[in-house]
């Protein structure tokens, strides 16, 4: 039996979203109340400092988390089910392993130029990571197809092989690399939501708008999906048209996400595996819940990312593996129980 | 109205699956497909349902060209059950039955009718909310055939339906054999057109109003089962021995071996 129906699940994560939302902005180095973080939302700030912590700072950081969260978990639900595979994630279409070779390029070659060079306000680390992971992207689906169609086989081992390659480049940059480099090469691996600013913010909320109101009309499909590419078919999909337009959606999802935020892992591959074992593998519940839920998760650990080590914080990235990890544990023991 | 092959050949790399096959399945019918292990059997079926292409030759379904069906339409029309379906997502029994569901906009109530009546009718209404993946493999096998019943369940306005099922019953024990035939009539009367591949000859000789027999992809005999079935085309196709006799109380052939 499962555990929860699904528009429970859904319920208690929308109200919870909120709740740790507001949490999150109490906490930091400079801890605020709750009161004085509702009035502030509210227009009457007690202090300018208070002021300028919430909204420049922890706002815009929260809702980078919100967005990059749900982004990161639904595009790993689609993987799961594109793939038939529950132990596919986003990364298995190269997009990761392309921006992480695309970013250390720019570390590199770039320099210095990254901290002031900015363009349009965005790193050339950001626009690095996003083109890097495009391409990556671009060839492995082109590998993967052919006259007959895409085909996923294919493309799970061309992901596979694009993603050795690039962790072969990412060693070699690496190598080349002066100590300050290399710092920051692994500091943009594990994820950081610490640049967090407006603009990446509304770049990453459009993306997260755009993927959470098109996804809805492919769950259907998944499902078929589940059953077999011919099966699909048989039942009227398209399964060409599906493919592309979901592996696009990822592409872009997850190529922005890495750029505004580096390497978050855990959360494309753990959150919709939860949320299944939860509510089972019916897509139409399957993606928003497990948006939902990247984003509680994302944001939590983003919280506790600045405050565990304070004054400094940890990268977010160590935080979602530490959070997630036991709480997956702890549900397949349960599941190992019940069967 | 029927479902009809005309003069395929397939060639996959470098092979002859199929050599001028034509074949014609009539709605109400129910057409079996018999034959010795690779005789092309399953080829057949996947050229006849549009999961390969011909490499020659065309097929139709109700007149029209198979291919130039847009794909939800033909879904309303040809259910396809295929050997093996390989899903290791938990999904409960209701969940898969209503995946037969999808090519159709009926609603969820209807919908849920619809899959309980299926479930009951392939004896599978205990397994309504158990895990797909917990199941047996005959269990399994009787939610997908319910998952295809459910596809066709109401007659389509768009022209006659057909059910296409590859070794239906090769899971199963013998009441659930005869069910899936009963069932198999049930549809054939009302007028749905059936075709399938089956292996045990009197289960074949049984149910099926044409039986084609598969040899080295092309079509070694075909007609009605009493005119079929004789000792020499089963020695000629399957290199078996076997005596042809009457059922006692069916009166179709009795194939001994």
């Amino acid at each position: 039996m499962r555990h929860f129906s699904a528009g429970r699940l859904i319920g208690i994560l929308l109200i919870l979203l909120p709740v740790v939302a507001l949490f999150s902005l109490t906490v930091g180095t400079v801890s605020i109340s709750w009161l004085e973080a509702l009035g502030a939302i509210f227009g009457n700030a007690s202090s300018a400092q208070i002021d300028t912590i919430l909204f420049d700072i922890r706002l815009p950081r929260i809702l980078l988390a919100i967005f990059v969260g749900a982004v990161l978990a639904s595009t790993g639900a689609v993987m799961q089910g594109l793939f038939r595979n529950p132990l596919a994630d986003p990364s298995l279409i190269g997009v990761s392993s392309g921006a992480s070779v695309g970013a250390s390029i720019m570390i590199v070659t770039a320099g210095g130029a990254i901290q002031g060079g900015a363009l349009v306000g965005l790193s050339l680390v950001s626009i690095g990571a996003f083109v890097g992971g495009f391409l990556a992207t671009l060839l492995v689906y082109r590998l993967a197809t052919s006259g007959m169609g895409t085909s996923v086989t294919t493309m799970l081992l061309a992901g596979i092989a694009i993603g050795a390659l690039a962790g072969a480049l990412n060693s070699l940059l690496s190598y080349f690399s002066d100590n300050d480099m290399l710092r920051q090469i692994s500091l943009w691996q594990m994820g950081n939501l610490s640049g967090a600013s407006w603009l990446k913010v509304s770049i990453m909320g459009v993306v997260a708008v755009l993927l959470m109101s098109l996804f809805p009309r492919d769950s259907k499909a998944l499902n078929a999906l589940l059953l077999g590419e011919s099966e699909a078919r048989h039942l009227g999909i398209n399964v060409q048209w599906v493919k592309r337009r979901l592996i696009a959606l990822t592409a872009l999802g997850v190529g922005v996400s890495v750029a505004v935020a580096g390497l978050v892992g855990f959360v494309g591959l753990i959150m919709p595996h939860i949320i299944r074992l939860m509510i089972g593998p019916d897509h139409r519940w399957l993606i928003p819940a497990s948006g939902l839920a990247g984003a509680v998760l994302l944001v939590i650990a983003d919280s506790l990312a600045r405050v565990v080590v304070i004054p400094a914080e940890l990268p977010t990235g160590i935080l979602t593996a530490i959070l997630g990890a036991p709480f997956f544990v702890i549900l397949l023991l349960q599941q190992r129980k019940d069967v | 109205m029927t479902m009809l092959a005309k003069d395929i050949s397939l060639h996959l790399s470098g092979f002859d699956l199929l050599r001028n096959i034509s074949l014609e399945v009539e709605a109400g019918k129910v057409t079996a497909i018999v034959g010795p292990n690779g005789a092309g059997k399953s080829s057949l079926l996947k050229v006849l349902t549009g999961d390969i292409p011909a490499s020659k030759g065309d097929v139709y379904l109700n007149s029209r060209l198979l291919n130039q069906w847009p794909l939800l339409e033909k879904a309303q029309m040809l259910a396809v059950l295929p050997q093996h379906t390989l899903l290791n997502f938990s999904f409960t029994a209701d969940e898969v039955v209503g995946l037969g569901r999808i090519p159709h906009q009926t609603g969820i109530v209807k919908d849920q009718q619809i899959i309980t009546e299926a479930l009951e009718l392939v004896d599978a209404s205990y397994l309504q909310r158990r895990f797909y993946t917990q199941m047996s493999g005959g269990e399994k096998q009787r939610v997908q055939l319910a998952r295809v019943l459910a596809q066709i369940w109401q007659s389509s306005t768009l022209g006659d339906q057909f059910l296409v099922l590859d070794e239906p019953t090769s899971a199963f024990d013998l009441s659930h054999q005869k069910l899936t035939l009963d069932i198999v009539r049930q549809l054939a009367s009302k007028g749905v057109g059936v075709v399938m591949v089956v292996h045990d000859l009197n289960l074949a000789a049984r149910c099926a109003d044409n039986l084609v027999v598969i040899d080295g992809g092309v079509i070694a005999a075909h007609g009605s089962p009493e005119i079929v079935l004789t000792e020499t085309l089963i020695d000629d196709v399957f290199n078996v021995k076997a005596i042809i006799s009457e059922h006692p109380i069916t009166k179709r052939p009795l194939v001994i071996t």
